[in-house]
């Protein structure tokens, strides 16, 4: 049995580390207790970076762990490169915004490990249980992140709508999945995916439905996106760019591993359900943005629409459409983390201000962020030669190449649709005259918006590691 | 260097002087100069880079040449760039044209001028890259990558109602292009590559042929721009800065016909032929309905951006008239035009950076004060309405011919059309140059400076030496254009017989 278990260990390192690394925090903080000098941010980062080297480094073997409830495969471990980069990056764009704000408690760099390895565990679980507790202990560090300003009516509304509403999803899911194991008897996706083929029972169905709505909720994708826009602008700035990259990457990636781990045999029956959600992701995201504002709100529609675009390559069902999820989450994963390090950035007389109306003339005042955010936006819309139009490419291809004619035009049309709002940005920003006089950012945010937006506009230059990565990874599920 | 050919050297040069601005610091009146000056050099010499390309190629030949090709994506995706007759022609064109819109911009534009001649070279880098492309997809990301650098162009530098025609060009051409690329995509999945050379010698299904012909044709028709989608045209043209315009009519639009020249009819011949009639009515409509549009015209950059889309009528009705004269006076309209069209909003901005407006009304008797000024705009008038010795007959003439061969009506009432753009080219010329001068302000008005006339001079050249000779660029064109005829000419006939066994 030893053996078995140092085998289990060090195929779950990168777990075992942010683990023991967010208890040892919490002892460190508790006992240095509010002296200002507590590195608890600067620790996690290091944390989290030790993480991601274990990954990249480490051994590249397959490996289904823990009585099958834990897989390290090459799709997880691209996930979780992902998903702890965009946690690392949101502390290090965090630090500063926090300590502006008086809200830089050792609490929240605990919190956001606790939750990256809740979606960790959630981005490897193998069978229901192991979904749940990921996805348990990813919500609830978030929850308590959304309302951790909590002298902000807004904040706090914030996080009180997102728990109801998550228990309410969380509920859901429990009951699809109970569903699912009175029907199939088993809770491993391998084995109900062994028992499941062909056309299912009404129960099947009805399980699939309700894991669908937890999932999506997780995804805010249509019509499980209620909460996004409100908490979205509610939380602090750097909690919302969290909840944008993160926590989304592990809810995607649960969703793929879940359809074609534990559903194969029953593609025609989640292929509609995730096309669904997909057209009215799409269509809600790229029409209710048009009238927004606030910059963080106009953000949570456009982070709606691209799950959607997301799903179309999940949609086709094939290796590649997996593979195009991948580097659509990656590219999306970049532009997320640089338009929400532009959103930090506006600041003006020491308040941060989020109406997008204040970027008015920013070509002027700062090129350099004005530049940034603008390919930023470009490549949300999915213009050539920006990342955002191989990621757009990617799964459109996929859905064509598995004849999804429809789901394709109807997914362009919608992004033409979302062009309005992201050029209306950039409209603001280099035709029209400028308002006000933005502070100067930290240098940590000007650096990611840079590194960020330099990724984004030469992408196209060699795309050969995301695109190959991404394939290798789509690999290991098949 | 890093074994990329003389091709990808024209292309991505603009880029180097992009750096070079960007290196330079300070918004003073020498760094200014110094920008304006890299930028003019920058293009000057990627324009004898082309020319040196010109030297090299083969016109005999019908292959594409000067071809490279480098690994880029997995997935059938490649870096590959080559030109043939076809899309030689208009790559010396675009290099040909980019500065004299640096030099047109000189003294007009004063505001952020470094990000205007930054966008111009990525502009150019871009454009160039649409017609070296062999790869479809290098090809999108080029065509769709010009809306970027075009919609800063026309939404900083443009005139009052700037922002609304620049979200209108945009969208516009983005809602065509999408389309166009879902047709490229479902080309991927039939020929498992998006290699060009590859594509045009592969047989698509006839059902999917006008799926794919009618995606392409919603990118390219609003490109070129044909009736009813037109209607973008005449506002970014009136929006955009002199030299923004010069770019649209002289090379935007041509992606258009290139495109239908290089995809639409080699690729897919039999849907080419089912839609040929629709083409050939939109192709009337617009040149006989636009041009009594550009009739009533207030503003002088809306008339001729009318008489664009008339212009452009003429291109596509040539192209899909399938005969040699038809193809050929189409390549030469194009290129024609590229100068003509492109020497008129020249001519505009001449008065218009003196006077500051564009309205006809505004004008009258200028060629008491500005002789020389007048004697130019006639020749570039006389070249629109395609008055014989001018390179605007040639094409002109070669389409309706290779039209009359294959529809009699449609060239009939072409016809009608190239007497409508007498009349509304006259009529402008009439309301702006003679007639009195009683206009205050026009009193002290000065006719071209040395500048100007440096500018538009090598225009005047060309448009009448092709006029006369129209020689080199016929017989550059021909190799291919025979190619492509003889292709989609047994193209058809295999189908003919297929069809009758």
């Amino acid at each position: 049995m030893t053996t078995s278990l140092s085998f289990a260990l060090a195929h779950s390192l990168p777990e075992l580390v942010l683990a023991i690394g967010a208890l040892v925090l919490v002892l460190v903080g508790a006992i240095r207790g509010r002296a200002r000098d507590v590195l608890t941010t600067e620790i996690a980062i290091g944390i989290l970076g030790v993480a991601i080297l274990i990954i990249l480094l480490g051994a590249k073997s397959d490996a289904v762990i823990y009585n099958g409830a834990f897989v390290d495969d090459g799709f997880g471990r691209f996930f979780k490169v992902l998903a702890y980069s965009g946690s690392l990056v949101t502390l290090l764009m965090a630090q500063d915004f926090l300590h502006r704000a008086k809200l830089n408690k050792f609490e929240f760099p605990v919190l956001v490990l606790l939750s990256t390895l809740g979606m960790s565990m959630l981005i490897s679980a193998a069978g229901l249980i192991a979904l749940y507790l990921g996805l348990e202990l990813m919500s609830l560090a978030l929850y308590v992140v959304a309302a951790f300003h909590r002298d902000d009516a807004k904040a706090s509304e914030a996080g009180l709508k997102y728990f109801v509403l998550g228990a309410l999803s969380s509920g859901m899911l429990l009951y699809g999945a109970s569903l699912l194991y009175g029907f199939s008897g088993t809770v491993s996706f391998a084995g109900i995916a062994a028992v499941l083929h062909g056309t299912p029972g009404l129960g099947v169905v009805f399980g699939l439905v309700f894991l669908f709505a937890g999932l999506a909720f997780k995804m805010s994708a249509v019509p499980f996106h209620m909460w996004t826009p409100d908490v979205y602008e509610g939380a602090p700035t750097p909690v919302t760019a969290f909840f944008a990259s993160a926590p989304k990457l592990a809810a995607v990636a649960i969703t793929v591993r879940v359809v074609m781990q534990a559903f194969p045999g029953i593609t025609s029956q989640w292929q509609q359900i995730v096309i669904f959600i997909s057209i009215l992701s799409m269509i809600l995201g790229s029409f209710a943005a048009i009238g927004q504002s606030n910059f963080k709100r106009l953000m949570a529609y456009s982070s709606i629409g691209h799950i959607g675009f997301a799903l179309v390559g999940l949609a086709a069902g094939t290796q590649a459409g997996v593979a195009s999820v991948l580097v659509y989450m990656s590219i999306y994963l970049v532009m997320t983390l640089g338009t929400f390090a532009a959103i930090m950035s506006m600041r003006v007389d020491g308040k941060a201000v989020e109406a997008i109306s204040d970027l008015a003339g920013l070509a002027r005042k700062d090129g350099v962020m004005a530049f940034f955010l603008a390919m930023m936006m470009f490549s949300l819309t999915g213009i050539p030669p920006l990342a955002g139009f191989f990621a757009k490419f990617a799964v459109f291809n996929a859905a064509v190449q598995a004849h999804l004619y429809g789901l394709a035009v109807i997914g362009f049309l919608a992004s033409v649709v979302a062009a309005v709002y992201y050029l209306r940005i950039i409209k603001l920003m280099y035709f029209d005259e400028p308002a006000v006089t933005f502070d100067k950012a930290a240098p940590v945010l000007r650096a990611v918006l840079a590194v960020t937006g330099i990724l984004v506009t030469f992408f196209f230059v060699y795309p050969a590691p995301v695109v190959e990565a991404a394939t290798v990874a789509a690999k290991s599920l098949f | 260097m890093f074994g990329f050919g003389i091709l990808s050297g024209i292309v991505f040069l603009p880029l180097v002087g992009v750096a070079f601005i960007l290196a330079l610091r300070g918004d003073d009146e020498a760094s200014l100069r110094n920008a304006r000056w890299a930028a003019l050099i920058t293009t000057l010499v990627d324009f004898l880079l082309t020319l040196v390309a010109l030297s090299k190629f083969n016109f005999g030949s019908a292959a594409f040449q000067l071809v490279e090709q480098k690994s880029w994506f997995g997935s059938g995706l490649v870096y590959k760039m080559g030109v043939d007759g076809i899309s030689m022609p208009f790559v010396v064109l675009t290099a040909f044209l980019m500065p004299i819109c640096i030099a047109a911009s000189w003294k007009s534009i004063t505001l952020r001028v470094k990000e205007y001649l930054i966008c111009f070279l990525v502009l150019e880098t871009l454009m160039l890259g649409v017609f070296c492309a062999l790869d479809l997809v290098l090809f999108y990301l080029f065509f769709e990558g010009g809306l970027i650098p075009m919609f800063l162009i026309i939404g900083i530098w443009g005139g009052k109602r700037r922002i609304y025609a620049s979200f209108k060009f945009f969208l516009y051409t983005l809602l065509g292009s999408v389309l166009m690329l879902i047709a490229v995509m479902a080309m991927y999945g039939v020929a498992g590559t998006t290699d060009i050379t590859v594509l045009l010698h592969t047989v698509f299904p006839s059902s999917m042929q006008k799926w794919l012909w009618l995606g392409f044709f919603a990118s390219l028709a609003v490109k070129m721009p044909m009736w009813p989608v037109h209607t973008w045209l005449p506002d970014a043209h009136v929006e955009a800065p002199t030299a923004g315009s010069v770019i649209l009519a002289g090379i935007l639009l041509k992606m258009g016909g290139y495109g239908f020249l290089r995809f639409s009819l080699p690729m897919f011949p039999e849907a080419s032929a089912y839609f040929a009639p629709l083409v050939f009515a939109l192709s009337v409509i617009a040149i006989i309905y636009t041009s009594l549009v550009a009739l009533v015209q207030e503003d002088m950059k809306k008339l001729i951006a009318y008489s664009s889309v008339a212009h452009m009528g003429f291109v596509t009705m040539g192209l899909f008239s399938m005969t040699e004269q038809g193809v050929q006076g189409a390549i030469f309209q194009m290129i024609s035009h590229g100068l003509v069209s492109g020497a008129l909003f020249l001519c505009v901005g001449v008065v218009y950076d003196r006077m500051h407006t564009r309205e006809i009304a505004a004008y009258g008797g200028l060629v008491e004060r500005m002789p020389v000024y007048a004697v130019i705009f006639l020749i570039f008038t006389m070249a629109n309405i395609g008055l014989p010795g001018t390179s605007g007959f040639v094409g002109e003439f070669l389409t309706m011919l290779g039209t009359f061969r294959f529809n009699n009506w449609v060239a009939a009432f072409a016809a009608i059309g190239t007497i409508l753009s007498a009349a509304y080219a006259l009529y402008l010329y009439r309301r702006v140059i003679f007639g009195v001068l009683d206009k205050p302000a026009l009193k002290n008005i000065l006719d071209v400076s040395p500048r100007e006339i440096a500018i538009l001079a090598p225009l005047v050249v060309l448009t009448i030496y092709y006029g006369i000779h129209p020689g080199p660029i016929l017989n550059g064109t021909a190799a291919s254009v025979a190619s492509l005829l003889d292709n989609y000419h047994t193209a058809l006939a295999a189908l003919h017989t297929a069809a009758l066994h």
